[in-house]
C-alpha cells in the first residue's frame, strides 16, 4: 500500500495533535484543574492514528483506559475531551466518565474502557451486530499485553473467529502491565502468536512506524470489510510515562526510556520518513506544531469557559426514565 | 382464557417479539438443540435461523457480545443455561451493561435481556441452584424482573426486549412447568407496577417468585384461622414498586416479606427497610421476613426442605404478625 505526501501530513498532525493534547492534560493535572487518573498514551500515536487512519465514520472503536489516543485519531472533539477531563458538563459525558469513560457514540466511539480487557467481548458483539444486519462496517477493538491474560481475550477472539466477525483485535503491546514488565509474567513474547489458537491471521508490526501500523491495519480492515473475518494485530510499542501520571517507575531504568524517547520515538520516525521525500520541510512542520498548539490551548480556553455539572445531573443517565413501554 | 405452562409463555413472547422487531436476536449455550435445557428457545431456529446464535461454554464472551451488540442497536437476549454461571459474567454485567448509559454521560443504550434460570430444580446443588436477585438490585443501572406466574412471565418478557436498558429476567425452574391463563391478544407489562394477587384486610404478604403461590395457598389455610391476607407481586424488584407496598401495609398494618433466597441482605431487606421507613407509624406488629437460612444450596431432599420455604412458613409467619 503506498502512502501519499497528503496521508502522511495528516497523520503527522494527528500524532501531534495526541501528543500535545496530552502534554496539555498532564499540565492541567499539576495546575489541579483536571483531576482523577491520567494514562498518558504518548509514544504510542502511531498505532492509534496507523489504524483509525484506515477507518470511516461509522466504523466502530473500543478502547481502554489510556485511549485519549484512540479518541482524537477517531475523531472525538478535542474541545468536549478537554472539557471531559475538567469534569464539565459540556465534557464528551457530561462529566459523568472522565478520562477512562470518553465516547462519542455519533462517531461509533463506544467508549473508553477501565477494565483491562473489558472491551474485547463488546467489541466481538459490534461485530455480530453488523454480520446479523449486514452492513459492511468493521470494529476495532484497542488493548494493551495485559489484557492478553485476561479470560475475555481469549473468549472474544474465539467468538470473533468462530463467526468470522469483521473485528480487528489491536494489541498494543507497551511491554508493561502497570508496573510489571510484561517479560515477567508472560509466556509467548509476541500477543500476535496467540492468533494461531484461534485460527486468525496474527501480525506483529512496528507500533512506533505509522506507516508500518497503517499497512498492517489496512490489510486487517480490507479483509474484515470483505467478509474475511477478524485479524490480530499486535503492535510493538513504549509508554513514554509511567502507567499513570504520578508513577515513580521503579520498575524501568531512565536509560530505556530515554533511548524510546530519543531513537523510537514514532513522531520523529514519521518526520524523518517524510523529510526524506521532501515531503516535510522546516516551514511545515512549524506551521503543523503552531496549528496544533493553538487547537489545545483552544480547548484548554473552552474547557474554562464550561460549566459544572448541575447536582441533578447525578441521578440521570442511571436508567432511561422517559421510557414507557407500549403496546 | 386459554392457560398454558410459564415455559410456553416465555416461548410465546421470545417468538412475538423476534417477529416484531428484527433486532432481537437469542445467544447462549445449547440454545439450539432442544431450545435449550428449559425448552424456552424452541423453534427459534426453525424460525428465525439467522438470529440465533449457539455458542461456546464461555459467560462473559456471551455476555460482552451482548453488551457490544446492544450498543450497536441490536437487542439480544441472552440466555446464562444456570444463574449460577452469571458470576463468570459479572464484569459485563456490573462493569459493562450496567453502567454504560451512565458513563457516557447518556450517549449508550444497552437494551440487553438475560434470562437466568435460577432457583432450585431438580436436586443439583450449591452450583446450580441459586437465586441472587439482591446482587443485581444493588447494581444501579440494571433492571431486575422476576415472574411469578405464566401471564406475568409472557408480559414482562416482552417489556423486557422492549427495554432501552439491561434486564435481568430471572426465571425460576419449578415454575417452568406452572400452568396459568395467558390471553391470546398482545399485552405487555410496565416495569415498576406490582401487582396485587389477592386482596386483603389484615396482613399484607410481599411474595417473590414462586412465594406467590406459596403466599396464595397458605391464605387460604389461613382464612381457617379467621385471617384475610393481601399478597402484593411486586414483579419487579428494580425498579420496585414502593407506593403499592406501602399502600398495602398501611391499610393492613402487618407485613411479612417472602423470598426463596437467603434473608440475609436479600430483596425482602431492602423491602423491610423500606416498609420500616414509610409506614413506621401504620405498623401494628414487626415485619417478619420469610426465606431460606443462609447456606449454600445443598444436595440431598430433606436438606432441600429445610432450606426453601414453603407454604407452611409463610402461613405461620403470618400468624406471628396477628399475634
Amino acid at each position: 500500500m503506498s502512502l501519499s505526501a497528503d496521508l502522511c501530513l495528516r497523520m503527522y498532525r494527528d500524532m501531534w495533535r495526541i501528543r500535545v493534547f496530552e502534554e496539555e492534560a498532564s499540565r492541567q493535572t499539576g495546575l489541579g484543574t483536571v483531576q482523577g487518573a491520567l494514562h498518558m498514551y504518548c509514544g504510542e500515536e502511531a498505532v492509534a492514528v496507523g489504524v483509525c487512519a484506515n477507518l470511516r465514520p461509522d466504523d466502530y472503536l473500543l478502547g481502554t483506559h489510556r485511549s485519549h489516543g484512540h479518541c482524537l485519531a477517531k475523531g472525538a472533539e478535542m474541545d468536549r475531551m478537554m472539557a471531559e477531563l475538567f469534569g464539565k458538563a459540556e465534557g464528551s459525558c457530561g462529566g459523568k466518565g472522565g478520562s477512562m469513560h470518553i465516547a462519542d457514540l455519533s462517531l461509533n466511539i463506544l467508549g473508553a474502557n477501565g477494565i483491562v480487557a473489558g472491551g474485547i467481548g463488546p467489541a466481538t458483539g459490534t461485530g455480530l451486530a453488523t454480520k446479523i444486519r449486514g452492513t459492511d462496517q468493521v470494529s476495532v477493538c484497542f488493548f494493551g499485553d495485559g489484557a492478553s491474560a485476561r479470560g475475555t481475550f481469549h473468549e472474544g477472539l474465539l467468538f470473533g473467529s468462530l463467526w468470522k466477525l469483521p473485528v480487528i483485535y489491536v494489541c498494543e503491546n507497551n511491554q508493561y502491565q502497570q508496573w510489571v514488565a510484561r517479560k515477567n509474567v508472560a509466556v509467548v513474547d509476541s500477543v500476535a502468536d496467540m492468533a494461531a489458537s484461534y485460527a486468525m491471521p496474527g501480525v506483529s508490526v512496528d507500533g512506533q512506524d505509522v506507516t508500518a501500523v497503517y499497512a498492517a491495519a489496512g490489510e486487517a480492515v480490507e479483509r474484515a470489510r470483505s467478509g474475511g473475518g477478524p485479524t490480530l494485530i499486535e503492535a510493538r510499542t513504549y509508554r513514554f510515562h509511567g502507567h499513570s501520571l504520578g508513577d515513580r517507575q521503579e520498575y524501568r531504568s531512565e536509560a530505556e526510556v530515554e533511548h524510546w524517547r530519543q531513537n523510537r520515538d514514532p513522531i520523529k520516525l514519521l518526520a524523518a520518513y517524510m523529510r526524506e521525500r521532501q515531503w516535510l520541510g522546516d516551514r511545515e512542520d512549524a506551521e503543523i506544531q503552531s496549528a496544533v498548539n493553538a487547537e489545545v490551548e483552544a480547548s484548554v480556553a473552552y474547557a474554562h469557559g464550561c460549566t459544572d455539572p448541575s447536582p441533578e445531573a447525578v441521578t440521570a443517565d442511571v436508567l432511561d426514565t422517559a421510557w414507557r413501554v407500549t403496546q | 382464557m386459554r392457560t398454558m405452562t410459564f415455559r410456553d409463555a416465555l416461548r410465546e413472547a421470545l417468538h412475538e417479539e423476534m417477529a416484531r422487531d428484527e433486532s432481537v436476536f437469542v445467544i447462549g449455550e445449547d440454545v439450539v438443540a432442544h431450545g435449550g435445557p428449559y425448552a424456552v428457545t424452541q423453534g427459534i431456529k426453525e424460525r428465525f435461523p439467522n438470529r440465533i446464535f449457539e455458542t461456546p461454554i464461555a459467560e462473559a464472551g456471551i455476555v460482552g457480545a451482548g453488551v457490544g451488540a446492544a450498543l450497536a442497536g441490536m437487542r439480544p437476549v441472552v440466555e446464562i443455561m444456570y444463574l449460577d454461571f452469571i458470576t463468570c459474567a459479572m464484569d459485563e454485567v456490573v462493569n459493562q451493561a450496567a453502567k454504560m448509559r451512565y458513563m457516557t454521560g447518556g450517549q449508550a443504550s444497552v437494551p440487553m435481556v438475560i434470562r437466568l434460570p435460577c432457583g432450585v430444580g431438580r436436586l443439583l446443588a450449591a452450583q446450580h441452584s441459586q437465586i441472587m436477585e439482591s446482587w443485581f438490585m444493588h447494581v444501579p443501572g440494571l433492571q431486575v424482573v422476576v415472574p411469578s406466574t405464566p401471564h406475568d412471565a409472557k408480559g414482562l418478557l416482552k417489556t423486557a426486549v422492549r427495554s432501552p436498558d439491561p434486564v435481568l429476567f430471572f426465571e425460576y425452574k419449578r415454575l417452568y412447568v406452572a400452568e396459568g391463563p395467558v390471553p391470546e391478544d398482545e399485552y405487555v407489562i410496565e416495569f415498576g407496577k406490582a401487582d396485587i394477587k389477592r386482596e386483603g384486610e389484615d396482613a399484607t404478604v410481599i411474595a417473590i417468585g414462586p412465594m406467590v403461590q406459596k403466599a396464595l395457598e397458605a391464605g387460604i389455610a389461613l382464612e381457617d384461622d379467621g385471617f384475610d391476607i393481601e399478597v402484593v407481586d411486586p414483579r419487579t424488584l428494580s425498579p420496585l414498586d414502593v407506593d403499592t407496598i406501602c399502600a398495602s401495609v398501611a391499610k393492613t398494618g402487618r407485613a411479612v416479606i417472602c423470598e426463596e433466597d437467603s434473608s440475609f441482605a436479600g430483596s425482602g431487606a431492602e423491602i423491610a427497610a423500606t416498609i420500616a421507613e414509610r409506614c413506621f407509624h401504620d405498623l401494628q406488629a414487626p415485619v417478619v421476613r420469610v426465606g431460606s437460612p443462609h447456606v449454600p444450596m445443598p444436595f440431598a431432599a430433606p436438606l432441600v426442605d429445610r432450606v426453601v420455604p414453603g407454604v407452611a412458613q409463610v402461613a405461620d409467619a403470618v400468624r406471628r404478625v396477628m399475634e
